[in-house]
């Protein structure tokens, strides 16, 4: 059963965070206005959407004077109604793409436009100080997935530009957002066609890899990938430094006490609110709930002074037990 | 006098050690924070030990309620109505007066009557109210996925908890009294030897 729920989550999980699946759609309002969003640029976009929007593409081959109809490499495929969902939906394809892509066919030397990566727009402009792109870099720099760069590894191949939506978290959110960003991970460590794209080891079994952790379906529902295999940094939104496998957090007592990393991770977004029902960490309790890092003050406190009541009756009893046998 | 066949005392026997073992690691798993992780039992594997320890209490409760069903030892759990709390009052204090006094025994061991009137009730809400609460939100904390998301708003899963913890925590204190109170025999180690051998020895032997 517990293998069922398990893959049942997979399910969902697995399905491209790109793809525009209603599952990860998140609550943010900025999203819900690409409802009425009308580009400037949709007469522009739409001469690349024809092609580039769909599985198959339709051209006249003036060599051979007919038409003819091929199909479109997945790979290059930008659906517009989730481009329009995106948080780059206010540009034309040719802000970030060369405009010499308007003629067709592309010239074959487009193949070596150099792509922009999120710093290359986000670094060093004060809109997006908030976000504080440059550490994300700096992290990524240190991150094992860096290492890969040379393989072809970028920001898009977690953050598909023409796709991303950023996802604010809450409490109401909470669990959607979870889905969406372990789909992330999971949109290459659970594909091995994707993973081996970039990777040459061996398919990893992601179930199986996680077999010692209790209640693996709640905790792969309850956390993100991150809350384990990143280093925490606490100037930036999300961690972005992957850790290499070896080092990623094994210990229980990591999250499950007073002091959980989750406050500093997933719940990071409002750990300063306080709650004053005596929870320790009780901004989780809104959500979810952790053995271990949700235990109650007031509880906690009412116990020990039973137990020592209980202690000091006996203490006093056993006194007088032997002051009685003393006397006798 | 043979008070205690083998069957209560294996069951007795299993009953303590597992309750040992839920305890220390109940206590792991609620308290164990990073700067003290070397002074109790490791998270995980408290986990793996109060899973494991939990399914064989629920057996061995199986087992003792079913052997109460089928044999007289139920009726030593029954607790009458006539003068109830009159009794209650007279074990009470011979416990905190009488028995510094040299009184005797206001409901002496037999054969018909193993509990005094105190030890029925503590007995009675341990095993029929506090245990089975324990285990129906202990199922409910080992399988998430089917306790109730919210009840009136809060967390299910935090109530199922605050109740495991507290029926936990009252059957330790129990378990505390439990102890202390079986010194309180013919001679401090008598009852221990009763539970052991199944021969209980009463005051006056």
């Amino acid at each position: 059963m517990f293998r069922l729920s398990i893959l049942l989550i997979f399910i969902n999980l697995i399905s491209s965070p790109s793809s525009g699946n209603s599952l990860f759609e998140t609550e943010n309002l900025k999203v819900q206005d690409s409802v009425t969003f009308v580009s400037r640029f949709e007469a522009d976009n739409n001469r690349c959407f024809k092609c580039h929007g769909h599985e198959k593409y339709e051209y006249t081959n003036e060599t051979l004077g007919k038409q003819v109809k091929d199909i479109m490499c997945s790979e290059r495929i930008v659906r517009k109604v989730d481009f329009y969902a995106s948080n780059h939906k206010s540009f034309s394809c040719t802000d970030c793409h060369s405009d010499k892509y308007v003629n067709f066919p592309h010239s074959g030397e487009l193949r070596m436009e150099q792509k922009y990566i999120c710093i290359d727009c986000h670094g060093g402009d004060e809109k997006f100080a908030k976000y504080h792109f440059e550490e994300i870099d700096s992290e990524y720099r240190k991150s094992t997935h860096f290492k890969m760069e040379d393989e072809g590894f970028t920001c898009w191949k977690c953050h598909n530009p023409h796709t991303y939506k950023i996802s604010v978290r809450n409490n109401i959110n909470l669990k959607q957002t979870i889905a969406y960003d372990n789909a992330i991970c999971l949109n290459c460590h659970s594909d091995y066609n994707r993973f081996q794209l970039l990777s040459d080891k061996a398919e990893i079994d992601i179930i199986q890899k996680h077999e010692w952790l209790p209640n693996q379906a709640s905790h792969f529902a309850n956390v993100r990938c991150i809350e384990c295999h990143t280093k925490i940094n606490n100037n930036i939104p999300v961690s972005h430094q992957i850790r290499p496998k070896g080092e990623a957090v094994r210990l229980c007592n990591e999250c499950h006490s007073k002091n959980s990393i989750l406050m500093a991770s997933l719940y990071k977004f409002e750990s300063k609110e306080q709650r004053r029902d005596g929870f320790f960490n009780g901004i989780i309790l809104n959500a979810s709930y952790v053995i271990g890092a949700n235990r109650n003050e007031y509880l906690n406190f009412i116990s020990l002074i039973i137990f020592f009541a209980v202690i000091v009756v006996i203490i006093v009893h056993i006194v007088y037990r032997v002051r009685n046998n003393t006397k006798h | 006098m043979y008070l205690y066949p083998k069957w209560i005392r294996a069951w007795h026997v299993l009953n303590a050690a597992m309750f040992l073992i839920l305890i220390v690691t109940g206590l792991s798993m609620q308290y164990t924070d990073k700067e003290n992780a070397s002074y109790v039992v490791g998270f995980a594997k408290a986990v793996r030990w109060h899973n494991f320890a939990a399914i064989i209490l629920i057996l061995s409760y199986i087992f003792f309620v079913t052997g109460n069903m089928l044999t007289n030892n139920g009726r030593y759990y029954r607790i009458g109505r006539k003068d109830f709390l009159l009794n209650l009052t007279k074990q009470f204090k011979f416990y905190s007066r009488g028995m510094f006094r040299g009184e005797k025994h206001p409901f002496p061991v037999t054969e018909e009557r193993k509990f005094n009137p105190l030890q029925k009730l503590t007995y009675v809400l341990a095993m029929y109210v506090a245990i089975p609460l324990l285990i129906i939100s202990g199922i409910g904390l080992l399988l998430p996925e089917i306790t109730i998301t919210t009840f009136f708003g809060i967390s299910g899963l935090i109530l199922t908890d605050i109740l495991h913890i507290t029926m936990g925590f009252c059957l330790s204190i129990f378990m505390i009294i439990h102890i202390y109170t079986c010194t309180l025999g013919s001679k401090p180690t008598s009852l221990f030897r009763g539970i052991i051998t199944g021969y209980h020895v009463s005051e006056d032997e």
